[in-house]
C-alpha cells in the first residue's frame, strides 16, 4: 500500500467548528462558489505558513463578509461599513507587534469607506487590505458598487450603468498608486487556476510587508459572486476572467518591497513616575496655598480687558490671573475667542477674589483696561459705580466720560514704543492698574511675567512697560 | 484506488456545496457532482477514486475552507523519475 | 495641593494622560482644537498615540480600534463633528467599548458659530445614534471639573464598558482656573476581553452584530440593564442652597456658574432660591428632583437652548411643580441681572407668600 501525506488540508487559523455560528457550523454562510471563501483560505493558508496566528488581528466588514469572524481562529474585531481601515489603525497603532488585516468589500472599501482606505493608505499606515472586488453590492442584494463595470445592471442601475450618471468604475490599485506611501499594491482574480494561484501568492507577500513593517499593502481580488449575477458558479468564474479583467487589468501596482524602508518604531514609554513632569506637573514646587496671607483683607476684582486682537489683551489677563492665584487668591480667566484672535476685538474676563468665584462671566468689571476707543465706547457704560478704568489713549473722548469711575488715560502704546515695543502697551496698563488700585498680589507680578514672557528682550521691555505705566498713572491722578 | 497515483481527496460531501468548481479545476478530470443530493440539498462532489495526480488544484478552487482534504504520496514511495 | 492656572481644553488632556490614556484620535474643531493640539504635544512624549484623523467618522472609529485593543483611549468634538460620531457611538455601545468623548459645544444648527451654546445636548444626552444605547453624560462647570470628571469619565468607560461624554461648552473649554491634578499617574491593565494580538486574546471578539432576534434582545436587555445599574450608582449634582428654597434654578456647564451668583445675588435680597446643577446628564438626577419638588414650589431652567435639558427636568417632575423656562442661544450667555429679573418673576408667579421677595 502506497503511503500518502496530508498535503492541503483547512487551515489551522480557522475554526474546526464555526461555534459563533450557530447553524450549520461546518460550512461557510457563502453562497456557492462564492469568491470570499477561497479569498479567506488564501489569507488563513498564509497566517499558517508565515505562523502569525497568534499575532493576527482581523477586523471584518459590513458585507457578506461581516461575519469573516466565524472562521478566522485569531483575534477578531468587527466594524461599521466602510470603517475597517480606521478601526485597524487603532488596533494597530495600539499593538504594533500584532499583524493587523481588514478586510473589505468593494462597497464597503470604495464607496462608503472611501475616505478611511484612503487616508489609511497614505498614511503608509502598516496594515494589510484584502479588497473583494465583485463589482457588486452582495449583502444587500445586489445594488451597483463603486467597481460595477460600465453597462452591467444591478438593481439600482436597472438599464445597465450609465457612465454619465453613475460615473466609470473605480479603479482602487490606480487610485492609491497616485500617493507616495503604500508599499505594495497588487491585483489579482479568482478566475481560473492559474489567477488564484497568484493570488495565493499575493496574499502572502503583502503579510509579509507588515510582518517586515515596511507600512500598507492592498491586494485587490476579482471576485466571483454567482447568486448576484444570476450566473453559475463556473460561468461567474469564467466572467471574472474575461469581464472583470478587461476593467480591472491584473498585475502588481507597486512594488517597493526591495527599498522601502522599515517604519521606525515607537520609543518605549516613560515610566509612569515620569509622566507628572511630562505634563509639566512638577511635585517639587508646592505652588501658592489658597487662603496665605494675601488672601487676608478681601478682594473682590472683576476686570475686563478689551482692545484689538494682538494687542495682548488675553495675556494681560492671563498675568493678572497668575499673579492673583500667585498670591493665594480664587482667580478665573475667560476669554473672547475665534475669529476675534485674528482679527477685529478681543477681550477677557478676568476675577480674582478672596471667595471661590461663582461665574466667571464679567458683565459688570469694576475694572476696566480699554486697550482702544470701540473697547472703551462698548464697555465703559458697564462698569460698577467707583470703579476704575484705564484707556489707552492721550485723553478720554469728551461724550466718553462717567463722573462715577476713576479714569485713568495715557498713550501707553507710545509709552511702550520708547521702551521698545508698542506690544508692551498691555503691560503697561497693567502697571498703571497696580498704582491705581493697589492690589494685594502686586509684588508677584514680575514673578508672573519672568514666567510667561520666555524672550529676554521682551522681558526687559515689559518690565520697563511695567514701571512706566506706574509713572504715567501717578501722573494722571496727581494732574 | 489503482496503484500508481501520486495523489488522492478526501471530499467532505458536508461541507460541500456543490457549486462544481473543483469539478471544473481538476486538471485530469478525476472529480464530479454526484447524482444524489447531501443533506443540504446539494450535490457533493466526489472522487472517481483514481487518476488524482495529488496537484492541489481542486483545493484552491473549492471556497469552503475544509470540503477538501489532498493528499501526496509520500517522497520516498513516489517513482523515481517524479522525485527528481 | 499646587494649583495649575490652565484652559479647561488643556486640563482635559493632562488629567486624560494621568488616568491611563494613551490614545487620541481627533480632528480639529473650534472650540475644541485645542484638545488636539495638547494631546499632539503630550501624547507622544508619555508614549501614547496621537493622530490627526481624515474626519470625525474615523477618528471615532480609530477610537473603536484603539478601544477594542484594551488602550484608554479619547477624542474631542464639538457640535457638527459629534454629529459624524454618532454611527460610532452606536457601534462602540452596542460592542460594549469604553471610551471618552469630550464635547466642547458651540452655535448651531448647521455652521452655526463657534460660541458657547449647549444645543448637543439632545445628540449626546438623548444619543443620536442609532439603536438602544445611551452614553454617559458628565457636565463640568470649572476647569477643576474638566480635570476632575475626565478621570471619572475613563472610570466610568471602563466600569460599564460604554462610551462616556464629558459635555462642556466652549467657554468651559475656553477658559482658565486653577486645577489641583492628582498627584501620580495611573495606568490601568489591559482588560481581559480585549483583541492585542497574543495567543491569550486570540479567541478574543469585538462585535456588535447579533443577528438573531432573541440573540439580540438579550444583548440589548444586558446593556438596559448596565444603564438601569448606571441610574443608580452614578448620579451626580451639586446642590445649593436648596433646602428652603421656594424656586430651584436647574442648570448645567457654564449656566451652573451664572446660576450660582444668581442664587446669591437673590438670597442677598432676601429671595429663598436654590440651584440643582446636574453634573451627570445620563443618569439624569431625577430623583433628587423629585425630592426637592416635596418642598419646593416651582422649578426655574436656564439653559442655553431652546430647551433640550428642560424634558429631562419636566419627566423628572411629571407635572408635580410648575416650571419656568430661560434661555439663551446662538452664542448668549445669559447674564446674571437677566436672570435674576426672571427668578423674581418666577417667584411673584408662583409662589404663594410674595412678601419673601419685599422681606
Ligand atoms: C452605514 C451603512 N449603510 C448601509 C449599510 C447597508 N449595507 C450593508 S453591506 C452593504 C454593501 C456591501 O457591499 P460590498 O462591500 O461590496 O460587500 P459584498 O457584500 O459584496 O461582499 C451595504 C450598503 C450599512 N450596513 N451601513
Ligand atoms: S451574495 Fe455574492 S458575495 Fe455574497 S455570499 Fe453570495 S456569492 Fe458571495
Ligand atoms: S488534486 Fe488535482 S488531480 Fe487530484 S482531484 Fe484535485 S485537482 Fe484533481
Ligand atoms: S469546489 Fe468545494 S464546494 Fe464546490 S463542489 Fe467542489 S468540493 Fe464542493
Amino acid at each position: 500500500m502506497p503511503e500518502f501525506a496530508v498535503l492541503h488540508e483547512k487551515p489551522h487559523s480557522f475554526y474546526s467548528l464555526y461555534e459563533r455560528k450557530g447553524e450549520l457550523q461546518h460550512q461557510t454562510h457563502y453562497c456557492p462558489g462564492c469568491g470570499h471563501g477561497i479569498v479567506h483560505k488564501l489569507v488563513a493558508r498564509a497566517i499558517d505558513e508565515l505562523g502569525i496566528q497568534n499575532r493576527a488581528i482581523l477586523v471584518s466588514p459590513v458585507g457578506c463578509s461581516v461575519f469573516a469572524y466565524y472562521y478566522f481562529d485569531v483575534g477578531n474585531v468587527q466594524v461599521a461599513h466602510g470603517r475597517a481601515p480606521a478601526v485597524a489603525t487603532g488596533v494597530k497603532r495600539a499593538h504594533p507587534e500584532s499583524i493587523v488585516i481588514s478586510y473589505q468589500g468593494d462597497g464597503d472599501l470604495a464607496a462608503i469607506g472611501s475616505a478611511e482606505i484612503l487616508h489609511a493608505a497614505n498614511r503608509g499606515e502598516n496594515i494589510t487590505v484584502f479588497f473583494v472586488n465583485n463589482a457588486i453590492y452582495g449583502m444587500t442584494g445586489g445594488q451597483m458598487a463603486p467597481t460595477t463595470l460600465v453597462g452591467q445592471k444591478s438593481t439600482t442601475s436597472p438599464f445597465g450603468r450609465n457612465v454619465w450618471n453613475e460615473g466609470s468604475p473605480i479603479k482602487v490599485c490606480e487610485l492609491l498608486n497616485a500617493l507616495d506611501a503604500p508599499v505594495y499594491l497588487e491585483r489579482v482574480a479568482l478566475g481560473s487556476n492559474k489567477q488564484i494561484m497568484a493570488a495565493a501568492r499575493a496574499v502572502r507577500r503583502a503579510l509579509e510587508v507588515q510582518m517586515r513593517g515596511q507600512g500598507f499593502s492592498l491586494i485587490e481580488v476579482l471576485s466571483p459572486c454567482p447568486t448576484i449575477w444570476k450566473k453559475d458558479p463556473v460561468e461567474a468564474q469564467h466572467w471574472v476572467a474575461e469581464e472583470l479583467v478587461k476593467t480591472f487589468p491584473l498585475g502588481v501596482v507597486r512594488d517597493r518591497t526591495k527599498d522601502a524602508p522599515v517604519r521606525p518604531a515607537s520609543a518605549a514609554p516613560p515610566a509612569l513616575d515620569k509622566i507628572p513632569g511630562i505634563l509639566g506637573l512638577e511635585q517639587d514646587d508646592p505652588g501658592p496655598t489658597v487662603g496665605g496671607p494675601a488672601a487676608r483683607e478681601p478682594v473682590e476684582l472683576a476686570v475686563k480687558v478689551a482692545g484689538f486682537g494682538g494687542q495682548g489683551v488675553l495675556l494681560l489677563g492671563e498675568v493678572l490671573a497668575e499673579a492673583g492665584l500667585a498670591s493665594g487668591l480664587q482667580v478665573s480667566w475667560l476669554p473672547s475667542y475665534g475669529p476675534e484672535m485674528r482679527s477685529g476685538t478681543s477681550n477677557c474676563h478676568v476675577r480674582i477674589a478672596t471667595r471661590p468665584i461663582a461665574s466667571p462671566l464679567v458683565l459688570r468689571p469694576n475694572v476696566l483696561l480699554a486697550m482702544n476707543e470701540p473697547s472703551l465706547r462698548k464697555f465703559l457704560p458697564t462698569v460698577e459705580p467707583h470703579g476704575l478704568v484705564i484707556y489707552n489713549g492721550a485723553a478720554c473722548p469728551a461724550d466718553c466720560l462717567r463722573p462715577d469711575v476713576t479714569l485713568i488715560a495715557a498713550p501707553f502704546a507710545q509709552l511702550a514704543d520708547g521702551l521698545g515695543g508698542a506690544r508692551a502697551a498691555n503691560i503697561a496698563m497693567l502697571g498703571a492698574l497696580l498704582e491705581a488700585a493697589p492690589v494685594p498680589f502686586e509684588s508677584q507680578v514680575p514673578n508672573v511675567l519672568r514666567k510667561l514672557v520666555r524672550s529676554p528682550k521682551w522681558l526687559e521691555i515689559d518690565l520697563a512697560a511695567l514701571a512706566r505705566g506706574r509713572q504715567a498713572a501717578r501722573q494722571e491722578v496727581a494732574s | 484506488m489503482k496503484t500508481g497515483d501520486r495523489g488522492r481527496v478526501d471530499l467532505d460531501s458536508e461541507e460541500c456545496k456543490g457549486c462544481g468548481l473543483c469539478v471544473e479545476a481538476c486538471p485530469p478530470k478525476v472529480l464530479a457532482l454526484a447524482s444524489h443530493l447531501n443533506r443540504y440539498g446539494y450535490h457533493p462532489a466526489t472522487y472517481s477514486g483514481e487518476g488524482c495526480t495529488g496537484c492541489g488544484i481542486c483545493y484552491f478552487a473549492c471556497p469552503e475552507p475544509g470540503a477538501i482534504v489532498v493528499w501526496r504520496l509520500k517522497a520516498e514511495a513516489r517513482p523515481v523519475a517524479q522525485a527528481a | 495641593m499646587r494649583r495649575e492656572l490652565i484652559k479647561g481644553n488643556e486640563a482635559i488632556v493632562k488629567a486624560a494622560i494621568l488616568g491611563g490614556c494613551r490614545a487620541f484620535y481627533g480632528y480639529p474643531i473650534t472650540p475644541a482644537s485645542e484638545i488636539a493640539e495638547a494631546a499632539a504635544l503630550y501624547m507622544p512624549q508619555a508614549g501614547g498615540v496621537f493622530l490627526q484623523a481624515e474626519s470625525e467618522v474615523a477618528a471615532i472609529n480609530m477610537i473603536y480600534g484603539a478601544a477594542s485593543a484594551g488602550v484608554r483611549s479619547m477624542t474631542a468634538s464639538s457640535g457638527p463633528g459629534v454629529s459624524l460620531m454618532q454611527e460610532g457611538f452606536s457601534y462602540l455601545a452596542g460592542s460594549e467599548l469604553p471610551c471618552v468623548v469630550a464635547d466642547i459645544m458651540r452655535g448651531g444648527p448647521g455652521l452655526g458659530n463657534i460660541a458657547p451654546e449647549q444645543g448637543d445636548y439632545h445628540q449626546v444626552v438623548k444619543c443620536g445614534g442609532h439603536g438602544n444605547y445611551r452614553t454617559l453624560v458628565l457636565a463640568p462647570d470649572s476647569v477643576q471639573e474638566m480635570c476632575d470628571l475626565t478621570l471619572l469619565a475613563f472610570d466610568l468607560a471602563d466600569t460599564y464598558r460604554n462610551p462616556v461624554v464629558v459635555l462642556a461648552d466652549g467657554y468651559i473649554g475656553q477658559m482658565m482656573e486653577p486645577v489641583a491634578f492628582p498627584d501620580a499617574a495611573v495606568m490601568p491593565s489591559a482588560p481581559a476581553w480585549a483583541v492585542t494580538g497574543t495567543a491569550e486574546t486570540r479567541r478574543n471578539l469585538v462585535t456588535s452584530i447579533y443577528l438573531e432576534p432573541d440573540v439580540l434582545e438579550a444583548h440589548v436587555r444586558k446593556l438596559e440593564a448596565k444603564y438601569r445599574r448606571a441610574e443608580q450608582d452614578a448620579v451626580r449634582f451639586e446642590s445649593r442652597e436648596t433646602q428652603d428654597a421656594d424656586i430651584v434654578l436647574v442648570g448645567y456647564g457654564i449656566v451652573g456658574r451664572v446660576l450660582k451668583e444668581v442664587v446669591e445675588a437673590a438670597r442677598a435680597e432676601g429671595m429663598r432660591v436654590g440651584l440643582l446643577r446636574p453634573i451627570s446628564l445620563y443618569p439624569f438626577p431625577t430623583e433628587e428632583i423629585r425630592r426637592l419638588a416635596r418642598h419646593a414650589q416651582a422649578f426655574a431652567v436656564v439653559e442655553m437652548s431652546t430647551g433640550q435639558m428642560l424634558d429631562d427636568v419636566r419627566l423628572a417632575l411629571e407635572g408635580r411643580r410648575p416650571i419656568e423656562f430661560y434661555s439663551r442661544v446662538g452664542g448668549n450667555v445669559p447674564a446674571t441681572d437677566a436672570v435674576l429679573g426672571f427668578v423674581r418673576d418666577a417667584l411673584l408667579k408662583h409662589v404663594r407668600a410674595p412678601e419673601v421677595i419685599h422681606a
